[in-house]
C-alpha cells in the first residue's frame, strides 16, 4: 500500500531548462504561468489525487448513464420483481446473471438503484456545497471588509451558528417541512456556512489592509468592487481547498438524513435510504449493505483523497493528510 | 482572566439568547399548525383551539416569545403531551446515557487520534506513519451509521464463543447496575463514534509535533542528552497540544451530530434516540427542548474549552 502513496519525490517542482528555446542557447525562455495553472500541474503529478479524480469521473458516468443501466439489465429502477427477484421465503435474492449485484427486500434490482442512488448524492454534493460556499463568502467578504457594526453583528452570527447542533436541527426542520431534495439542500448550506464564512473573514481581515487595496480605493472604486473584484480572487484558493472537503462532508449528511428516513421520499433510490432498508436483512443478506455501503465509501473517501490533493496543489507546505 | 471569563459568559448568554429566537422563528412561527400537531390528528376544533389558547398562541407573537423565554428562564421546557410528562424529565432520564456515549467516545477518540498523531509525528514518512493515516483516512470516510452497521455486523452477528455472543446488539445497562454490563453495552457505541473523528486528531496532532520538533528548544532538550522519549512527551507533546484544544472545542457541536446516529443504531435511549422518535410521532415540546438543550451543552462546553486555552496558552487572554 505504502508504495502506492506519493513521496515528496512525487511531487517535484517542474523543470524550468524545458522551457529552453535552441536559438538562445542558456537563456530560458520565461513563461508565466499563473498560481492556478501552477496548482493544476502539481496537482496532475499527484498520483493518488490523479486515481481519486478518476474514480470520481467515473461516479459521475454512472450518474449520468443511470438510465443505461435500468436500459441495459431491464429492470426499471423501481420495479419490483416479486416472482423473478425474491426468493421463495420472500428474502432477496443475491447476485445473478440476471441481477448482478443481487434484489432488495422488495425484489429491486440492487445495480440500478445504485447507479440512480449516485445521482442524489452528487447532486446534492456539488450543490449543496456551492450554496455553502456562496453564503459563506458573501458574509465573509461583508464581515471582514465593511467591518464596524456590519462585522460585529455577522461575527456573533458565526458564533450562534457554530454553536447550533447542525445534524439535529436538520432532522428536526426535515420533520417539520417533509423531506425534499430542496430542503436537504437547503438545510446543508443554511447551517454549514458558518465556517466557510470565518475562515473568509480572516482573510479578508488581513487582505483589506494591503496596498492593492488602497490602490484600488485611490482609483475611486466602490465598495463592492473592491470586496468582489480585488479581494475575493486573493481568498478564493482557499475557498476552493475547503470546498473540495466539503464535498464528501456534505454527502455523508444527506446519506445520514436519508438513513434516519428524513432524506428523500421513497421510492427514491438513494444509498443512505438503501443502507438503511438494509438493516432487517444485512446479516443474511451481505450485497443488501455491502454495494451501496462500497459505493457510499468510494465517494467520500475519493473526495476527501483529491480534496487533499488539492490542498496540497495550492499549498505545498501544507499539511496533507496522505504524508 | 476574571475579565477574559466575563467577557466570554456574556459572549455565551448572546449566543444562547440569539439561539433562542432562531428555535422560536422556527418551531412556532413558521407554518406549521403546533396547537394542530400537539393535538393529533384526530382532536376536535375545540380541543385545538383549548390547546393553542393554553400554549397563549392566541396572543401576539412578541407576547408569545417573553413567555417562551420566560418559562425557559424558570427551568421549564414545557410539558410532552405525547408521554403526560415534563419535558425536562424526559431530558433528565435520557441525559446519563448520551453522557455515557459522549464521554467514552471521546476519551477513546483523544487517545487513539493524539497517540497515532505522535506516533506518525516521532518517525514521519515511515511505514507505520503511512499506515496510520491511511487506517484514520478510511475512517474519517466512513459515514457514522456504515460504521455501526458494520460494527454491530462483526462484533455482535460474527463474533461468538461457542454460539454466545459477546456484546449486546445494543440498548443500554446503567452503570449503578454493574459496571461490566455497562462497558459491554458501550463499547462498540464509542467506538462507533471515536473511529469517525479520530482521524483529524491524528493529522492535527501530527502536524503540531512536527512543528514543534523541529523548535530550537528541542534540539536543545536532545544536546543536553535527554532521553527521546524525555523529549518527545515531556517538551514537545505538552506545546504541541494547543491547537488540538481548539480542535477539540469546534468538535463538541459535531459530536452531538455523531451521537444522534449511534444512539439511533444502536437503540440507545439518549437525547438523540429520545429526538428521533420525538420527530417520528411529531412531538414538538420534546424536539424544542433537545434541540435548546443541546445547544446550550454546545455553548458551555466552548466556554469550557476556552478557558482551558486560556490556562494552557496564555497568550489567548490579551485578545
Amino acid at each position: 500500500m505504502s508504495g502506492f502513496l506519493p513521496t515528496s519525490e512525487d511531487v517535484e517542482e517542474p523543470d524550468l531548462t524545458e522551457a529552453k528555446t535552441e536559438d538562445e542557447p542558456g537563456r530560458a525562455r520565461i513563461e508565466g504561468r499563473s498560481p492556478w495553472l501552477l496548482a493544476w500541474q502539481r496537482l496532475r503529478r499527484d498520483k493518488v489525487a490523479m486515481f481519486s479524480l478518476a474514480v470520481i469521473v467515473l461516479i459521475v458516468l454512472m450518474a449520468i448513464f443511470a438510465p443505461l443501466a435500468a436500459t441495459i439489465t431491464g429492470h426499471p429502477v423501481n420495479e419490483q420483481y416479486r416472482t423473478t427477484g425474491l426468493t421463495a421465503d420472500g428474502l432477496p435474492k443475491g447476485p445473478s446473471s440476471e441481477f448482478w449485484l443481487g434484489t432488495d427486500d422488495l425484489g429491486r434490482d440492487m445495480l440500478v438503484r445504485i447507479a440512480y442512488g449516485a445521482r442524489v448524492s452528487l447532486l446534492v454534493g456539488v450543490v449543496a456545497t456551492a450554496l455553502t460556499v456562496v453564503i459563506g463568502v458573501v458574509v465573509g467578504l461583508a464581515a471582514g471588509f465593511l467591518g464596524g457594526i456590519v462585522d460585529t453583528i455577522l461575527a456573533r452570527l458565526i458564533d450562534v451558528v457554530l454553536s447550533i447542533p447542525f445534524l439535529l436541527v436538520a432532522i428536526a426542520l426535515v420533520s417539520i417541512t417533509g423531506p425534499s431534495l430542496l430542503v436537504t439542500v437547503l438545510v446543508i448550506g443554511f447551517f454549514s456556512w458558518a465556517s466557510v464564512g470565518r475562515i473568509v473573514r480572516g482573510q479578508v481581515l488581513s487582505l483589506r489592509e494591503r496596498e492593492f487595496v488602497e490602490a484600488a480605493r485611490s482609483l475611486g472604486a466602490s465598495n463592492r468592487r473592491i470586496m468582489f473584484v480585488d479581494i475575493l480572487p486573493n481568498v478564493l484558493a482557499q475557498v476552493i481547498v475547503y470546498a473540495s472537503l466539503l464535498i464528501p462532508v456534505v454527502i455523508v449528511v444527506e446519506a445520514t438524513l436519508s438513513f434516519l428516513g428524513l432524506g428523500l421520499a421513497p421510492p427514491t433510490a438513494d444509498w443512505g435510504g438503501m443502507i438503511s432498508e438494509s438493516q432487517n436483512y444485512y446479516t443474511t443478506a451481505w450485497w443488501f449493505i455491502v454495494f451501496p455501503g462500497a459505493a457510499l465509501l468510494a465517494t467520500t473517501l475519493a473526495f476527501n483523497l483529491l480534496g487533499d490533493g488539492v490542498r496540497d496543489a495550492f499549498d505545498p507546505r501544507s499539511d496533507r493528510l496522505i504524508p | 482572566m476574571l475579565r477574559f471569563l466575563v467577557r466570554r459568559i456574556v459572549l455565551g448568554i448572546l449566543v444562547m439568547w440569539l439561539i433562542t429566537l432562531a428555535v422560536f422563528a422556527l418551531f412556532f412561527i413558521a407554518p406549521n399548525d403546533v396547537a394542530r400537531t400537539l393535538a393529533g390528528r384526530q382532536a376536535t376544533p375545540e380541543t385545538v383551539a383549548l390547546i393553542a389558547h393554553r400554549l397563549g398562541l392566541d396572543q401576539p407573537i412578541w407576547k408569545q416569545y417573553v413567555d417562551f423565554v420566560s418559562r425557559l428562564l424558570h427551568g421549564d421546557l414545557g410539558y410532552d403531551y405525547y408521554h403526560q410528562t415534563p419535558v425536562t424529565q424526559i431530558i433528565g432520564a435520557a441525559i446519563p446515557i448520551t453522557l455515557s456515549v459522549v464521554i467514552g467516545g471521546a476519551i477513546i477518540w483523544l487517545v487513539m487520534g493524539v497517540f497515532n498523531g505522535v506516533v506518525s509525528a516521532v518517525r514521519p514518512r515511515s511505514f507505520i506513519d503511512r499506515s496510520l493515516t491511511v487506517f484514520s483516512l478510511f475512517f474519517y470516510s466512513m459515514p457514522t451509521f456504515l460504521l455501526g452497521l458494520l460494527l454491530l455486523y462483526f462484533f455482535y452477528f460474527r463474533l461468538t464463543l461457542r454460539g454466545i455472543t459477546i456484546f449486546p446488539a445494543g440498548g443500554y445497562a446503567p452503570l449503578g447496575e454493574g459496571p461490566g454490563q455497562w462497558v459491554l453495552h458501550m463499547v462498540l457505541p464509542w467506538f462507533t463514534l471515536a473511529l469517525v473523528s479520530a482521524a483529524t486528531y491524528t493529522r492535527l496532532t501530527r502536524a503540531s509535533m512536527l512543528d514543534v520538533l523541529g523548535e530550537d528548544y528541542v534540539r536543545t532538550a536532545r544536546s543536553k542528552g535527554l532521553s527521546e522519549r524525555r523529549v518527545v512527551m515531556r517538551h514537545a507533546f505538552r506545546a504541541a497540544m494547543t491547537p488540538i484544544v481548539t480542535q477539540f472545542g469546534i468538535d463538541v457541536g459535531a459530536l452531538i451530530g455523531g451521537v444522534v446516529v449511534t444512539e439511533y443504531v444502536f437503540s440507545l435511549p439518549g437525547l438523540g434516540k429520545t429526538a428521533i422518535d420525538a420527530i417520528n410521532l411529531q412531538d414538538l415540546p420534546v424536539i424544542i427542548g433537545i434541540v435548546l438543550f443541546a445547544s446550550a451543552a454546545v455553548v458551555v462546553a466552548n466556554i469550557v474549552v476556552d478557558l482551558f486555552y486560556a490556562v494552557l496558552d496564555p497568550r489567548v487572554r490579551l485578545h
